[in-house]
């Protein structure tokens, strides 16, 4: 287990490079702690999975020191940094049977065959495949094919760190579960420094202790769930995590006040607001209030998901959503309040600090 | 894929059948009825039964023959299929190298076979060629119109210079059909360059070896062309493969009997070892 | 709601850019590439293998080029790298006499006559046997594979008397139906193979839209497996081109190819070593060309469609 530091990372993949828009992964800095369980969130192509890549040194980063508990490890081959990483697509030898194809990564490291067979057996029965040990990998579907490649990953006790890049993309989605629920209880158990790449935000939620969330080759976030709920540091933070995501309204802000479409909010803080800057205001569609007081709306639609519902609606000309319970009452004359305390204000994007 | 139940499909079969018939089982069937029959000319047929294939199979014309080309094929696949592999393994995956290296590797194949011959053999004459003039001058008196080993060294050279690019094209499309994770995951679980050959690429690679192998197998079994040109089946009869001796046989002799009865006991043992090899090749997915 | 979309939108002009340079972790995942400590460590031998391998293969070619500019005085005079004298001569008897530049024409007619005969009529067989089970396909496709397996030699003599028959005899496309021999086995095996790879979900589509089968068979399809069309039409070049028992067998004059030719080169004053090279440099050329070509699908093509 190992404590991973990102020394001042960047990486780009052509060789030509003027703007700082040609990084594919825009300066990282940040600390790891070891036995952490970490999310990569980000949509497509934001530079998680070059991040990884990075980390288990498939990739040489451009610029910066990647260290493993304070040792340098930027220039050692993958083989060296002793990670496990689990890939998208099952990666199985298929000419090899079920147990070989486990005992593989630790015979190759010159373990002790007892040894092998103690943790192959512990694998194999976790991922439920011990009436296939002895089958060759081949004939197997691709739900046993990933379980096997996930086997490989969790098979090694002595790993700095274990690596995911979207490994439950081919599995269906009751074995997710399963599956995720495994993961966590051995994390908790044997405390594997784990590193998981995803863009669904359940999964990254449900995993991991701390999420990072990734956008345009930057880390705009590293936060617990709870923390990237509430306080969103970026618009984009706010909009990726949540369903439906946050409602960002353009607001111009004036001291402790707030004004947007003619109505205006205390917010109970001032902002501190480098002039020139676009302003917005973000509030979570679970924060907001519909009933007889407040700013005017006008409802456009509304959605019945079960337990809620969701009402889309104008407010001060621009489109927001609201959670409301399942029996909440859509008044005829609907009006919203904000609920002070989850209003986040923003300043060209990034969230402005009041709190303090 | 799931193939739906349809005889109609037969119509677009046809013209195939009907090409194949007209260009393999007319002269096919016209071979059988020479093998069993005689002739003085003048077109007469006698019945002739088994008589010219007691004749082929008795002869040792026919088993030195046979000899030489299995041992001929199992030299050729011996080395190019290797040799096709390890040059596949280092090609480059990418960039201006690999249209560069695919055009000139391709070159070979596309050569008539007569003239494949007629450049080694303006190649390795003593007299006039680079590489025969070459061996002279380091006291080396290369001679393959003379000397069976270098009638045999020269000819498969030559099927080595001609084929092995063959090998390379199948192998190295096998190898650029492999994911990039699968030789991650390699490094990640510290494998060998040996273990990714022997656990990644090798089983990627059956299925065009096994073509390669067939390919190999039966184009070298039948040649005739290249060693004509270069040797002409000599020196002596040390290069006269099955293919050089059936036509000396049929045009030459005009031993149109023997030839005919010499036809199909080379064609069946051309299907026969062409079975063997797929059964052989294909048997471990069968024990799956 | 506006800064939501901005953001979309410019993730997505960011993952256009990185994809078109060639970046982003979808481009580095695309198979064939090796990932980069491997090749960085590898490249100092790596290139050493082919490169040996292509002068191996390009050394005769050479010897042959050279040998096609000199003089017959000098080839017998004995070797040089270079030709001392450089010499248009061989290439002008070449071009000045039809019996020698005929022989060239005759071998692309009845090529590309085998090629289009081979791969129109395995396109309609390699769909039935890649789409339909029917009475006998598993024993007909076996059937047709081993013709394959044929050797040349068995069937000169008959191909001769049976083409007589016909009164074909010396004629292109006498040469380019026997050539079918083992062309149309092999072009509706590589096309059966392309062929497998298009889902059938495509062929039911069309029908719903309302196409007849024809329609949907020029329309659709033969677009979607073009590339495997290419690759059969370029294997059947190949094994037209460089065969000669059978072109040989069947021609006598008016459709006799230019690798049958070039043993003319032999007369009484002796071996006109310099017109046989010349002649073999021209036989090498339409080859190099289609290669050319077709260089950026060769890859692929020598998959052909199966791996």
């Amino acid at each position: 287990m190992a404590r991973i530091n990102l020394d001042h990372i960047r990486h780009a993949y052509g060789v030509r490079l003027s703007a700082p828009d040609d990084y594919a992964l825009k300066e990282v800095h940040h600390e790891w702690d070891d036995g952490g369980a970490y999310a990569l969130l980000g949509p497509s192509g934001c530079g998680k999975t070059t991040l990884l890549n990075i980390i288990s040194g498939l990739v040489q980063p451009s610029e910066g020191r990647i260290l493993f508990d304070g040792e340098d490890v930027t220039n050692l081959p993958t083989q060296e940094r002793n990670i496990a990483q689990v890939f998208q697509f099952p990666v199985i030898y298929d000419t090899m049977t079920v147990y070989d194809n486990l005992a593989f990564p630790l015979r190759n490291r010159k373990v002790p065959e007892p040894e092998v067979d103690r943790r192959v057996r512990e694998i194999i029965e976790m991922i439920g495949l011990s009436d296939w040990a002895k089958k060759k990998a081949q004939g197997l579907t691709a739900d046993q094919k990933q379980k096997i490649s996930l086997g490989r990953g969790l098979v090694r006790s002595d790993v700095s760190a274990i690596l995911f890049d979207e490994p439950l993309t081919v599995i269906d989605p009751h074995m997710k579960w399963v599956l995720r629920s495994q993961l966590k209880r051995l994390h908790k158990q044997f405390g594997f420094t784990m590193v998981y790449v995803t863009h669904d935000q359940t999964e990254a939620l449900t995993f991991a202790d701390k999420v990072v969330v990734m956008y345009d080759g930057e880390i705009v976030q590293i936060g617990t769930p709870a923390e990237l709920f509430e306080k969103p540091k970026h618009t984009f933070v706010g909009y990726f995590i949540g369903s439906p995501g946050m409602n960002v309204i353009p607001a111009r802000i004036d001291g402790r006040t707030v004004e947007m479409g003619g109505q205006t909010i205390d917010l109970g803080f001032a902002p501190k607001i480098a002039s020139g800057a676009r302003t917005e205001l973000g509030i979570r569609p679970e924060f907001i209030r519909l009933g007889r007081v407040g700013m005017p709306v006008t409802i456009s639609k509304v959605e019945d998901i079960g337990r809620q519902k969701i009402v889309r609606a104008q407010f001060a000309d621009k489109p927001i959503a609201i959670v409301v319970h399942e029996d909440g009452e859509i008044p005829s004359e609907p009006r919203v309040t904000f609920d002070q305390a989850s209003i986040n204000i923003y300043a060209d994007s990034w969230r402005v600090g009041g709190e303090a | 894929m799931q193939k739906t139940w349809n005889n109609k499909a037969w119509f677009m079969v046809l013209p195939v059948l009907v090409l194949v018939a007209f260009s393999a089982v007319i002269p096919l069937m016209t071979v059988v009825n020479y093998s069993v029959q005689d002739t003085f000319g003048n077109n007469e047929f006698f019945w002739a039964g088994t008589e010219w294939f007691t004749e082929v199979l008795e002869s040792a014309r026919f088993w030195d023959a046979l000899q030489r080309n299995l041992f001929f094929s199992g030299v050729i696949l011996a080395i190019e299929i290797p040799l096709g592999i390890f040059i596949a393994l280092n090609m480059p995956k990418k960039g201006l190298g690999v249209p560069f290296c695919l055009v000139f590797m391709a070159l070979p194949l596309l050569i008539p076979w007569n003239v494949v011959g007629t450049i080694w053999q303006l190649l390795s004459r003593a007299d006039i060629g680079l590489v025969g003039y070459s061996l002279a001058r380091l006291g080396i008196p290369f001679n393959y119109a003379s000397d069976p080993l270098h009638a045999w060294i020269t000819v498969v050279v030559m099927d080595v210079w001609h084929w092995t690019s063959l090998v390379v094209l199948l192998a190295y499309a096998g190898l650029v059909s492999i994911p990039d994770s699968y030789y991650q995951a390699t490094k990640i679980d510290g494998a060998s360059r040996w273990a990714v050959f022997r656990y990644i690429q090798l089983p990627k690679l059956k299925r065009v070896l096994l073509i390669a192998v067939l390919l190999r197998f039966m184009d070298s079994f039948m040649i005739y062309t290249e060693p004509f040109v270069v040797t002409g089946g000599g020196p002596g009869s040390a290069t006269t493969f099955l293919s050089i001796d059936l036509v000396k046989i049929a045009v030459g002799q005009f031993d149109l009997g023997p030839a005919a009865a010499m036809s199909i006991i080379y064609f069946l043992i051309v299907l026969l070892l062409s079975w063997v090899f797929y059964t052989v090749m294909t048997s471990s997915d069968a024990a799956n | 709601m506006k800064t939501h979309a901005t953001a979309i939108s410019t993730a997505q002009t960011d993952a256009a850019q990185t994809l078109r340079t060639g970046t982003t972790q979808a481009a580095e995942r695309r198979p064939g590439t090796l990932p980069l400590p491997a090749r960085r460590t590898k490249a100092g031998v790596a290139w050493l293998v082919p490169t040996l391998y292509i002068v191996f293969l390009m050394l005769p070619i050479y010897w042959l080029v050279n040998m096609s500019f000199k003089t017959n005085t000098e080839i017998m005079s004995g070797v040089s790298l270079f030709p001392q004298t450089p010499t248009l001569r061989n290439y002008m008897v070449i071009f000045s006499d039809p019996s020698w530049y005929k022989g060239y024409i005759n071998s692309i007619i009845y090529v590309v006559l085998n090629t289009i005969i081979a791969v129109s009529v395995a396109l309609p067989a390699a769909y039935a046997f890649s789409r339909y089970r029917f009475l006998g396909d598993k024993h007909l496709f076996f059937w047709l594979l081993t013709n394959r397996m044929a050797p040349p030699a068995v069937f000169a003599l008959p191909f001769f008397q049976l083409y007589s028959a016909f009164g074909l005899i010396d004629t292109h496309i006498a040469v380019a139906l026997a050539h079918c021999l083992f062309n149309v086995p092999l072009a509706v095996w590589i096309l059966e193979g392309f062929m497998s790879g298009v889902p059938k979900e495509i062929d039911e589509t069309a029908y719903i839209d309302g196409y007849s089968f024809p329609r949907f068979f020029v329309k659709i399809y033969i677009p979607l497996i073009a590339s495997g069309i290419g690759v059969a039409a370029f294997f059947c070049f190949m094994f037209s081109w460089v065969e000669l028992l059978i072109a040989r067998t069947l021609t006598t004059t008016d459709a006799k190819p230019i690798a049958a030719i070039m043993t003319r080169t032999v007369s009484a004053s002796g071996m006109d070593w310099g017109v046989l090279a010349a002649a073999g440099v021209l036989t090498i050329i339409p080859g190099a060309l289609v290669i050319y070509f077709v260089r950026n699908y060769i890859a692929k093509g020598f998959a052909l469609g199966r791996v």
